[in-house]
């Protein structure tokens, strides 16, 4: 549905001198989910934000199927890359959960009975039905933030760009968003999180990109990435990897980022007899 | 010297229910109290009401008593509270002064307005920034800054006001990794020196590290409470919807599986 190519992209913003990013080239295939992580103030914001042409590049391009993101209209921007804000409270602004999950596919387009599913689908996805005339101020702020996720995924767009989608979520609130990140891909959309959240990140994404001071410098399967060799060039970026890959490291059970991964190689270390247990 | 909840309920403006009902709290010097619960289910409201904000500027009904140090605050108004509670709101935005144009203003707009000398106030302000590890945003405008940063500058702000009570509803909410590592640091050494902390996280792993003890709310009502060890490794905290901690999960994945978590060793401390 959509390639996703960044090419030496550089950013300057203007009251400093400082590169927010500094020469990134990424490639994202159609259909990937891929996490976006590094610290605070590393450059994923900035970078995603080149994504749907809310910033443009000082240096470097973007392109979505080899269209250079620039040459496109806000309105063809918009229907191919949606993207879900850290603060709820920036996007939303509509009386009602409807009404407001219901203006980004109006706008481009949509009406009737393939306006209405979308919307319903969307509201559903999030955990929001029964809540259609709810006036969102009187959601709270981590269903609020469900809410804008849900105004963004009913406009279909080919790619969904999300920062922080877990911030303030509870434990049914990152169930949620998982869910969504997952069925996303599964329909061929293209899903880019940022997020802090590692557990969240090794267990519902297949690539993760780390980005240092605007550069990328780990690129790969969680498995990889959070490999005890990547430790170094981790903890630079000032990132732990979740728990699970320090026990498995920790056991030499290989590279194992989520739960589900100790607990396969703890039983095929059974399996294959105590041998491994004991080197 | 303590700060003591009993029989609390709350009720905002124009609800038609309570957000807290008959919830006791003891919050003794040198203590880090943690609470966790699902979305909504009063955190945030306790952490107003702790702080004296709920109902004296937020409006809204209270019963119950609050007791600070032994005394009944019900009469106090909120300067005089202010000036014994420190609290930081979960969305940092809120809590910058939005009148000081450097960080450095920003985190010594509190030492500030209580009028202490011009020297202990700039002390004061170089360690906060210090503590948290961005001494470098000093001069930096802090309404550009990013929603991490923003946390950290809120916090500092609070740290240089050195308070012997302090509530903070979700402070690592929008930091990173290491941002949460420097925060969970400074409530530690907050606490060891002898302040009483009340901490509303989602991140079970933050309670986990920080707080001796931890209660869990549902509904507006505290559903569990003991020794953080205890109440976070309870079996049914997935259906009050908190997340377990991740090394309460990992060794509940591996039971699930059939397996000992005896295998698991020493491997999951830290």
């Amino acid at each position: 549905m959509a390639e996703l190519a960044v090419t030496g992209l550089v950013h300057v913003y203007r009251e400093g001198a400082v590169r927010a990013l500094d020469g990134v080239d990424l490639r994202i295939g159609t259909g990937e989910r891929v996490a976006l992580i590094g610290q605070n103030g590393s450059g994923k914001t900035t970078l995603v934000r080149h994504m749907n042409g809310l910033l443009r590049p000082t240096e470097g391009r973007v392109t979505i199927d080899g269209v250079d993101a620039t040459t496109m209209t806000v309105a063809q921007l918009a229907a191919r890359v949606g993207l879900v804000f850290q603060d709820p409270d920036r996007q939303v602004f509509s009386g009602t959960v409807r009404a407001e999950v219901e203006f980004g596919p109006r706008n481009l387009g949509r009406r009737g009975a393939e306006l209405a599913a979308a919307v319903d689908a969307a509201i559903e996805a999030v955990g929001l039905a029964g809540e259609e005339r709810t006036n969102p101020y009187d959601l709270g702020q981590s269903r609020r933030k469900l809410l804008a996720l849900a105004s963004v995924l009913a406009m279909r767009t080919p790619v969904l760009v999300l920062d922080e989608p877990t911030t303030g979520q509870d434990a049914r609130g990152v169930d949620r968003v998982r869910a969504v990140v997952t069925s996303a891909s599964d329909e061929g959309r293209t899903v880019i999180a940022i997020s802090h959240d590692m557990r969240f990140v090794a267990e519902a994404f297949e690539r993760v990109v780390v980005m240092r001071g605007g550069r990328v410098v780990l690129d790969g399967s969680p498995a990889e990435v959070f490999a005890a060799g990547n430790r170094e060039t981790l903890s630079s970026t000032f990132l732990e990897p979740p728990l699970a890959a320090t026990v498995g490291d920790r056991l030499g059970l290989g590279s194992t980022p989520t739960e589900a991964s100790v607990v396969s190689a703890l039983l095929a270390r059974d399996s294959t007899g105590q041998a491994g247990a004991t080197r | 010297m303590s700060l003591r909840l009993s029989g609390v309920g709350y009720r905002y403006a124009g609800a038609h229910r309570p957000s807290l009902l008959d919830v006791d709290l003891e919050l003794p010097d040198a203590t880090v109290v943690g609470v966790a619960g699902a979305s909504e289910a009063g955190k945030t409201t306790l952490c107003l009401v702790a702080s004296g904000l709920a109902p004296r500027t937020v409006g809204g009904r209270i019963r119950g008593t609050i007791r600070l140090d032994g005394e009944d605050v019900d009469a106090w108004p909120m300067h005089r509270l202010a000036e014994r509670i420190g609290i930081g709101f979960q969305n940092p935005g809120t809590q910058l002064s939005q009148v000081a144009d450097t960080v450095f203003e920003e985190v010594a707009f509190g030492p500030m307005n209580v009028g202490l000398p011009r020297d202990e106030i700039i002390e004061r302000t170089w360690e906060a920034l210090d503590v948290l590890r961005i001494t470098d945003l000093a001069e930096r405008d802090p309404r550009r800054l990013s929603g991490g940063q923003q946390q950290l500058v809120a916090t500092a702000g609070l740290l240089a006001m050195r308070p012997s009570h302090l509530v903070l509803d979700e402070p690592t909410a929008q930091l990173d990794p290491a941002g949460t590592r420097l925060v969970a640091d400074a409530i530690a050494r907050l606490a060891a020196d002898g302040a009483s902390i009340l901490v509303a996280e989602q991140k079970t792993d933050l309670l986990a590290e920080v707080a001796s003890r931890v209660l869990v709310l549902d509904g507006g009502r505290v559903v569990r409470d003991g020794p953080a060890d205890e109440v976070l490794a309870d079996h049914a905290l997935g259906e009050l919807g908190v997340a377990p901690p991740s090394a309460v999960r990992l060794r509940s994945a591996v039971e699930a599986a059939g397996l000992d978590p005896a295998v698991l060793g020493t491997s999951t401390d830290g």
